[in-house]
């Protein structure tokens, strides 16, 4: 294998890394929205999220990728593969990071949510200052857990045509009949990823153990 | 308004009134007809048996508890489901609880300026300095940087009867604040509640500590089945208690100790 292919592995590895943050950031923005609302007390939308949250882990990514890019296709709607992909990404990371968001702020002790209201502190700030800090160490293993899943899901944007590291690694292979050696190293390239995000979460897991206690 | 000073002494006008409050979990009637009136500066102990309504009835008072009759009024500010009048209130009425909860992951300090700078729009400096101030008055300022996990049980408690000073509350609530204390714990957190009282704070403490009713209390409540069973002064209360089912609470909890 030469450094061209190589090279165009790494262009593939630079869209993955893209797609990832991409769906990381925007489905957990969009998430923390989900867990709040499915927390709020207010019936309906802990209904509407509830039934969101249902739909997106009860059906594959794979599809959720097909009916976000042909659908939308089919309504008129032409997007780029890599903005639809993204827009997939986001919706199925919004609704696994707000039921992980949503079982976290469920675990931090009802007298913490008391204490705040007795020291006359409103929504916001309740949630900002006292919960969502004690959840979001609660969550840790399971969106760090999440983060990997994620990494590693964009390898099925390959299927509506977009070229991130996983379809990079098999037109490679195609090209040059190397199979094992280009698989190898595109393994390589996601454990290289994944692994320092994973030593990393058990590492702030320890840290905050360690603040607190 | 960050202090104890501004709280006044005993006067007649009536801090806290509940007028007819019942409140239901469902089926089941927690609190039945209370009435009940506070003056500034008054120390009240509530006592009764568990699940006698006594921890729900303070809890009313701040709104951590929706009542379904009746009217509660603090500092003339009547509690409604209105979120003003309960932030209002809240603004005013400081709370202890038996498990502290206390923010597990802020230091002491910062578990005390947090509601004055968000609530009150204090400046960081001023809550810093309230907070050491009132720190220092619950003889723990030395722990300020300390995450609560650090301290003991009693400590806890401390910071926690600090954290709601620094609200410059009017009235302090303390539910059963020492039944999750190790025995050797209790002593410095009622001479803290002592040390309050005498300041002129008025409080209401639920409690089981019969010493600490004698010492500071203006009157004693009994409850049981979420009714107001008898209210008197504590020599009365102790030596001449007229219900029944007083003398075998009182039978039941002086015996223990």
């Amino acid at each position: 294998m030469g450094l061209n292919e190589f090279i165009f592995l790494l262009v593939g590895l630079k869209w993955t890394v893209f797609l990832s943050a991409i769906g990381f950031a925007c489905g957990g923005i969009t998430g923390l929205g989900v867990a709040l609302a499915r927390t709020s007390g207010i019936p309906v939308l802990e209904r509407v999220t509830a039934g969101y949250i249902a739909l997106f882990q009860g059906t594959p990514l794979l599809m959720q990728l097909f009916v976000v890019y042909y659908g939308l296709a089919l309504m008129g709607l032409r997007l780029d593969a890599w903005v639809a992909v993204a827009i997939g990404f986001t919706l199925h990371a919004s609704a696994y990071l707000g039921e992980i968001w949503r079982g976290a702020i469920e675990a931090v002790p009802r007298g913490q949510t008391e204490a705040a209201k007795a020291l006359s502190l409103k929504y916001v700030s309740r949630m900002k200052d006292v919960i969502l800090p004690q959840a979001l160490r609660i969550s840790l293993p399971a969106t760090i857990g999440f983060l990997v899943q994620l990494i590693k899901g964009t390898s099925l944007a390959a299927i509506v045509g977009f070229t991130e590291l996983a379809r990079a690694g098999s037109i490679v292979s195609n090209q040059i009949f190397e199979p094992l050696t280009v698989f190898g190293i595109v393994g390589a390239l996601y454990f290289a990823m994944c692994w320092p995000l994973s030593l990393y979460g058990a590492h702030l897991e320890s840290r905050f153990a360690a603040a607190t206690r | 308004m960050t202090s104890l000073e501004h709280a006044s002494p005993a006067t007649e006008t009536p801090m806290i009134v509940m007028e007819h409050v019942d409140k239901w979990y469902g089926e089941f009637k927690a609190l039945t007809d209370i009435n009940l009136a506070v003056r500034a500066g008054e120390k009240i102990v509530l006592c009764g048996p568990s699940g006698s309504g006594k921890s729900t009835l303070i809890r009313c008072i701040n709104h951590l508890e929706i009542y379904q009759k009746g009217a509660i009024r603090v500092e003339g500010i009547t509690l409604g489901s209105d979120p003003g009048t309960i932030d209002a209130v809240r603004r005013e009425v400081g709370m202890v609880f038996q498990n502290f909860n206390l923010f597990p992951h802020l230091t002491v300090l910062e578990n005390c300026t947090l509601a004055p700078m968000r609530s009150l729009r204090m400046s960081k400096a001023k809550a810093e300095a309230t907070a050491r101030r009132l720190l220092d008055r619950v003889k723990i300022l030395e722990q300020a940087e300390k995450y609560p996990a650090q301290l003991s049980g009693g400590q806890q408690q401390r910071v926690a009867i600090a954290r709601a000073l620094c609200m410059g509350p009017k009235v302090m609530l303390f539910d059963e604040p020492t039944s999750a204390l190790d025995p050797e714990m209790v002593k410095e957190v009622l001479d803290t509640m002592v040390a309050l009282a005498e300041e002129g704070m008025t409080m209401i403490c639920v409690t089981h500590e019969m010493g600490f009713a004698r010492q500071v209390a203006d009157r004693v409540i009994f409850m049981a089945s979420g009714e107001i069973v008898e209210e008197a002064p504590p020599e009365v209360f102790f030596s001449n208690p007229s219900h029944e089912r007083t003398k075998k609470f009182l039978g039941e909890i002086l015996h223990r100790h």
